[in-house]
């Protein structure tokens, strides 16, 4: 027990070392990069944790991640930019006034999505399957309508300019790491193995005397809450946030990332994020003009997302399991990999 | 707001409800039958109007031949989409066919974004469906007129196939439990493929008079009706057609009387249709005409 928390606590250093390298030798192009896997991270672990885990298979997390967004730009934002912002009508006079730094807008933001998600929580869980899905994808929806009218709170269509770029990989990946933990030890106590009950059998997770729908609402307001923080991350690091940027394309690349990994697994998560946002970048050769000997074949813009959904469908035909499928990483069963490998060598 | 106005907006609301009505049906049938939400519905619609633009415009077919050749051309898509992606998951837990039917609408999106571009293109309008009609001080344009009749048209069609048909029959009896189906002879795959191209070519119908009312079409314009007539799907009882009809009626006729009797909504108007659906689900999810067909909607 001990050694796997000394290799843990070993391997975040590593992280951080590696980082501290990326960030004083890495360019612009690489840190942007980095700091988007580590948003998408955050994410993707928080989406798994309601979709794979507790299996309650949920397309909010757009939602989620634009009310965690806003929340915390109209936060730091000071009232004087936020009097220049405000063109068609003014703001709301208690949020003009309204100001804080990095920190604290970041945990309010999580915590009003929180809370957002505790409230959506009560009519969406008298629904099971595919209804969930739909009327979550629904909320998803409508927080961008709201976002696009309720110009006296968001400034409408026009969105937020001039957001500090507060955002580095310190804040990402420290937010990144401590996410993973909290999820990690969540899934490993009495309510993460409710939530696995929950999601093998839901009928025979009720006859063991499990409150289903208070574990399911552990699961969705955990998720909630970091999928507020990680927009509140990611406003920070674009600076410039509007309603078309949280459509379902946010939720779909989402979806790819823990399907790949597994439904259930963060490892897969991890290893999903990381093969996804960089895969996704490596891919950008496909819509840019190609060489090959003295023919040039024109870039298709567009075509990354084509071969993401078909990549979907084949992993759902062929690899439902994903990378890890429910598995997880862990010390032991890396030690033992090794262990069996020696005997086998012998 | 006077009588003519609100007779007007009603009519309005009549045209539009049956367009999200010939797109309910798809989706009630084929969660009827294979309990899937098709997600991809739709973007069968989008495709459906895209056929019908490039019928008119590259093959210079008369409009009633082009609106032919799209129904069965989108018929045979829907076909196509349930025998690559939906049929090797048959068996697989319902939430895989559903992100499987994620990932197929994206690409349909996506594939027509590559090739006709975010650029949205004019729908060519015949001449018998533009212009508009004076009765009594309504102004009501002819298309609004037409779409109910055609709707109402179809929905009879269709009601006959489903009762006195042997495919009818076996849709019927497909729906209530597929392997005594299978038991009983019938050919179930063969069945799942005829239901898919109804769906399709009334999604593909449902298409071409969209693109007649509202004539500016993009690889987008699929998602907002698709998930509004799933909607009306739910509100009129999934599983049954009549239901989605009537569903698709009511979601219509809310949404543009609700934003022509309280002005400062119109923003909010593609918010009614779920905000509909999360209430019917709360207090009647099995809808107004439908049964309880699984346990666990409660």
């Amino acid at each position: 027990m001990k050694r796997n928390q000394i290799l843990t606590i070993l391997s975040i250093i590593l992280l951080f070392l590696f980082l501290w390298y990326a960030n004083n030798n890495l360019s612009a192009y690489y840190i942007r990069i980095l700091n988007n896997t580590a948003i998408f991270l955050m994410l993707a672990a928080s989406y798994n944790l309601i979709n794979g885990v507790t299996g309650q298979f949920s397309l909010e997390p757009n939602g989620f991640t634009a009310i965690g967004a806003y929340t915390a730009a109209i936060l730091t934002l000071t009232p004087a930019q936020k009097e220049a912002m405000f063109i068609i009508s003014p703001m709301v006079p208690w949020l003009q006034n309204l100001h804080m730094s990095f920190f604290p807008a970041l945990i309010v933001a999580g915590i009003v999505t929180a809370i957002v998600g505790f409230l959506l929580g009560f009519p969406v869980f008298r629904v099971r399957g595919d209804y969930l899905a739909i009327v979550t994808l629904g909320f998803g929806l409508t927080i961008r309508v709201v976002s696009n009218n309720t110009i006296s709170i968001t400034n409408g269509p026009l969105g937020l300019k001039g957001i500090e770029n507060y955002t580095n990989l310190w804040w990402t990946w420290g937010f990144a790491v401590v996410t993973l933990i909290i999820i990690m030890r969540l899934i490993n106590s009495e309510f993460g193995r409710a939530m696995k009950a929950v999601r093998d059998d839901e009928d025979a997770a009720i006859a063991m005397g499990i409150n289903t729908f208070k574990i399911k609402m552990i699961a969705f307001v955990t998720s909630a809450f970091f999928e507020g923080v990680a927009g509140g991350l990611l406003a920070h690091l674009i600076t410039t946030i509007s309603p078309t940027l949280f459509t379902f394309f946010l939720t779909f690349n989402l979806l790819i990332i823990i399907v790949i990994g597994g439904l259930g697994s963060m490892t897969g998560t991890a290893i999903a994020t990381i093969l996804v946002v960089w895969g996704s970048e490596i891919l950008r050769f496909v819509e840019q003009p190609m060489h090959i000997f003295n023919f040039t074949i024109p870039g298709i813009p567009g075509m990354r997302m084509v071969i993401f959904s078909i990549l979907l469908i084949v992993i759902m035909i062929f690899a439902r399991e994903g990378i890890m499928g429910q598995k997880e990483f862990s010390w032991d069963s890396l030690f033992k990999l090794f262990k069996t490998k020696k005997v086998a060598n012998k | 707001m006077n009588t003519t106005l609100i007779l007007q907006q009603l009519f309005n609301g009549l045209a539009l409800g049956s367009l999200y009505g010939l797109i309910a049906i798809g989706y009630t049938m084929v969660y009827g039958v294979i309990r899937l939400i098709n997600f991809a519905h739709g973007d069968v619609m989008m495709v459906g109007t895209y056929i019908a633009i490039l019928a008119v415009s590259v093959l210079l077919l008369p409009w009633w031949a082009a609106f032919l050749l799209t129904i069965f051309a989108t018929a045979f898509v829907g076909v196509v989409i349930d025998k690559i992606a939906y049929k090797p998951l048959r068996n697989a837990s319902r939430i895989s066919s559903l992100i499987t039917a994620i990932g197929v609408s994206f690409f349909l999106e996506n594939l027509f974004l590559v090739i006709f571009g975010g650029v949205p293109k004019s729908f060519p309008i015949p001449a018998l469906f533009s212009g508009t009609l004076h009765i009594k001080g309504v102004i009501l344009p002819v298309i609004s007129i037409i779409v109910p009749i055609v709707a109402l048209a179809f929905l009879a069609i269709l009601m006959y196939i489903l009762h006195n048909t042997k495919y009818g029959i076996a849709m019927r009896a497909l729906s209530l439990d597929m392997d005594t189906t299978r038991l009983m002879g019938a050919n179930v795959d063969a069945i799942i493929s005829f239901v898919f191209a109804i769906g399709s070519s009334l999604a593909a119908a449902g298409g071409i008079f969209w693109a007649l009312k509202y004539p500016s079409i993009n690889p987008l314009m699929g998602i907002m009706p698709g998930l509004k007539a799933f909607a009306a799907a739910v509100l009129g009882g999934i599983g049954s057609v009549p239901g989605a009809a009537i569903g698709g009626f009511i979601i219509g006729i809310v949404e543009i009387l609700a934003v022509a009797l309280f002005p400062p909504l119109a923003g909010y108007k593609d918010a009614f249709a779920f905000l509909l659906l999360i209430f019917v689900l709360l207090f009647k999810p099995t809808g107004i005409m439908g049964e309880d067909l699984e346990r666990g909607r409660f």
